[in-house]
């Protein structure tokens, strides 16, 4: 009881960051990470509950209590293997899993004051165990002779590529780009997950035995059918909600108008903030407008403010309460001086003489009543509209199913909206031997649901491979 | 690795490559593409399929050198390896019996529709190929042309070969001749695909464009390719990339291929870009 007490006493540890000022303007990680005294410290705020919210509230079930007290108790390396026991990618997931709505929205501590930082924990372990060079390669005992294809190098193909070759099946991955991560890769900026992160975690993968085909786009050169020809055995689709969504509205076509996707692709995976040492350009706006209130449009604005830009304004339509952002991340880009229009919604994009775009017309809301996400419905206030001058702008309002791999192959059931439709707990599709997980079958969603609905597929796959 | 295993430079700054790709070879269809990086630091850009060769497993491309990434492929020798390239990307040409079909290349354009000609005449199309270019010494593929077409007619802009003006000159020649023309196929620089599509259009005759646009992912994720076609917005790396000319926006498609002229011309001291139009 008096353990308990002193427990209750020791704050939730802060982990130091950037400074705003000098951040804004370098595409270095923000968060520096624990050191290893400020690690044991938080780890020994962990009450060890009997009940264990904190694993229920995890996608992939990592023994958090359990990785914890190995921290404690100084087995740093430990605590990672721990980890990796159900996550294969702790790294990345310290980073950027939602754990305010997982992990530690569950935890005890968090019912009176500050939860265990879960995710800086995992982070750290994760951390410490790549630097020290330490990485275990499992011994895979029994080769099952079955092979699968996994289309997607993403959160989810990552996944059931590392749960299906521990199993001792033969995985290969095939991924579109020429370089393997999917939406770690393209999608999240540097300086909220450093790709040598990213990259390490593929190499691992590869240790495992996984083989990484590079350059194929499943649906355009081989289909699914192709595969299953080829003579795999099962195909997992993991290959996200990869098309971007615009407005349509007049202007929206105009030059220095991006998708998010296209902007984040631009800066991340083709490394334009580093042209012209890169080839691949950006343009690089004084005055940017930032559409949407999402972790992408966070992700967006604070590229744009690194690319030098003297005003990003995040316009979204809705107020901050109904922004599906994390609150870090929002927290992050004010910090560093991202402006909110909020209760604004674009109208109309204006461009100048050389097709350029010059500003956006906008419309002020209100909120009405709650819509079926049950937020609050924003609705125009009349004859309200303004112009903000911008000459660039993101569109961030989310993404859709690219339509690619359903179009493909025949007597794939997809739904209203052109998502895969599965049975839940296994990720199985309409067609046998198909599986799919992750966003081409949620639509847009995160990182962890994406590798839990993978880990739940690959205990699918396996016992049909059993029964094949 | 995709090896170059051939280069050939056909005028001073227009190149055929062959490059082993022994997938894409094996799955490509006149007027698909591929996207390749010469480099790990390279841009990705789109380039037309002309040929293949399933045996060897080799395809050919050809290009102009009109900017930074051009002017690396270029100087990549036989026995050198493209980073990366993948495909085959995009619609293929939409090929049947037509009847009588034009088939128009302008500058490298002629690369591009050469394929779609072969095609077309192997499905029984009376193929009349018109080509063009600026002055002679720059003029493409006449040979390889004149052997899939029934009748092979060239202009230059300068008239030193053929006739003497621009394709679309020669095609109101061919409309105004009395021919009937069931379909007219059309590839090369922005406002040689507009003329020829104001050409037609009185008339009725059904012209598929080539669309170039900046792309970067080209498999439907970016948008960077988006193009205006009877006022929808299509994407031209997976809707396209040939459209129904009388529905093309091309002022827009003009504009959007300027958008990077300035960093371009940064990256690059070569005196033309792709921001010319092509």
């Amino acid at each position: 009881m008096e353990d308990k007490k002193k427990k209750i006493k020791i704050p939730r540890q802060s982990m130091r960051e950037q400074d705003p000022q000098v951040r804004s303007k370098n595409f270095d990680e923000v968060p520096l990470g624990y050191t290893e005294e400020e690690a044991i410290l938080e780890a020994s705020r962990c009450l060890h509950c009997k009940k264990p919210f904190c694993v229920a509230g995890c996608p992939v079930d990592i023994d958090i209590p359990g990785f914890i007290r190995l921290i404690s108790e100084k087995d740093f390396i430990g605590a990672a293997r721990k980890i990796k026991e159900t996550n294969s990618l702790p790294a990345v997931c310290g980073r950027v899993c939602p754990q305010e709505n997982q992990c530690e929205e569950v935890c005890v501590l968090g019912k009176k004051g500050d939860p265990v930082a879960i995710g800086r924990l995992e982070r750290f372990v994760a951390d410490y165990e790549r630097t020290a060079g330490d990485i275990l390669i499992p011994e895979i005992s029994l080769k099952t002779g079955k092979r699968i294809a996994v289309v997607g190098s993403g959160p989810a193909g990552l996944t059931i590529a590392g749960d299906l070759v521990k199993l001792g099946h033969d995985v290969t991955i095939f991924e579109g780009l020429h370089k393997a991560g999917g939406v770690l890769i393209y999608g999240i900026p540097e300086f909220r997950l450093p790709k040598d992160i990213v990259d390490a975690e593929v190499e691992y993968l590869e240790k495992l035995g996984a083989e990484i085909v590079t350059n194929t786009v499943v649906g355009r050169g081989k289909t699914v059918d192709d595969l299953l020809e080829e003579g795999y055995d099962a195909v997992f689709l993991g290959v996200g909600a990869g098309a971007p969504v615009f407005m349509n509205i007049p202007g929206e076509n105009l030059s220095g108008i991006y998708s998010a996707n296209e902007y984040l692709t631009r800066s991340n995976l083709m490394k334009a903030y580093r042209f012209p040492e890169y080839d691949t350009p950006i343009a690089r706006g004084k005055n940017v407008g930032v559409i949407g209130g999402g972790n992408v449009t966070m992700d967006s604005a604070r590229t744009a403010l690194r690319l030098g830009a003297e005003n990003v304004y995040v316009i979204y339509r809705r107020t901050e309460v109904e922004m599906p952002a994390r609150i870090e991340e929002v927290h992050h880009a004010k910090e560093e001086g991202v402006q909110f229009k909020l209760l604004t919604n674009p109208v109309e994009y204006i461009g100048d003489d050389n097709g350029w775009v010059k500003g956006a017309k906008c419309i002020r809301m209100e909120l009405g009543e709650p819509d079926d996400s049950g937020r609050r419905r924003p609705v125009p206030i009349k004859d309200s509209e303004f112009v903000i001058d911008v000459d660039m702008v993101v569109v961030a309002i989310g993404t859709m199913a690219n339509p690619v791999i359903p179009v493909t192959t025949p007597g794939l059931e997809t739904n209203r909206r052109g998502y895969i439709v599965t049975k839940d707990e296994t990720g199985e599709t309409s067609r046998e031997g198909i599986y799919a997980g992750g966003d081409i079958v949620t639509g847009s969603a995160t990182v962890i649901l994406a590798m839990g609905a993978a880990k739940k597929a690959a205990r699918a796959i396996d016992e049909y491979l059993k029964n094949k | 690795m995709n090896e170059i295993i051939n280069r050939v430079f056909l005028s001073e700054n227009v190149i055929r490559m062959v490059v082993s790709a022994p997938e894409i070879a094996a799955k490509r269809k006149a007027g698909q593409f591929v996207v390749l990086m010469t480099d790990e630091k390279g841009e990705r850009i789109p380039l037309t399929i002309v040929e293949d060769d399933k045996k060897k497993g080799t395809i050919t491309i050809i290009f102009q050198i009109v900017g930074k990434t051009t002017t690396d492929l270029a100087g990549m020798k036989e026995g050198d390896s493209l980073f990366s390239v993948v495909g085959p990307l995009g619609h293929p040409t939409e090929i049947e019996n037509f009847g009588t079909s034009v088939c128009i290349g302008g500058g490298v354009g002629i690369g591009v529709v050469y394929p779609i000609a072969a095609a077309l005449r192997e499905t029984g199309n009376e193929v009349i190929s018109i080509i063009g270019a600026r002055t002679k010494d720059i003029l493409i593929l006449e040979e390889e042309m004149r052997s899939v077409s029934d009748e092979l007619l060239v202009a230059t802009d300068d008239g030193s070969y053929g006739y003497h003006g621009f394709v679309s000159d020669v095609l109101k020649n061919v409309i105004d001749s009395g021919k009937t023309i069931d379909r007219v196929f059309a590839v090369g620089p922005v406002p040689m695909m507009r003329v020829l599509a104001e050409v037609t259009r009185p008339f009725h005759i059904k012209t598929i464009v080539s669309l170039n646009p900046i792309m970067v992912d080209a498999t439907g994720m970016c948008g960077a390719c988006r193009v205006s076609v009877g006022g929808e917005t299509k994407l031209a790396c997976v809707d396209g990339p040939e459209f129904d000319g009388h529905e093309v926006d091309f002022d827009l498609l003009m504009t959007r291929l300027r958008m990077y002229c300035d960093q371009e011309k940064a990256a690059m001291d070569a005196s033309r870009c792709r921001c010319n139009g092509r």
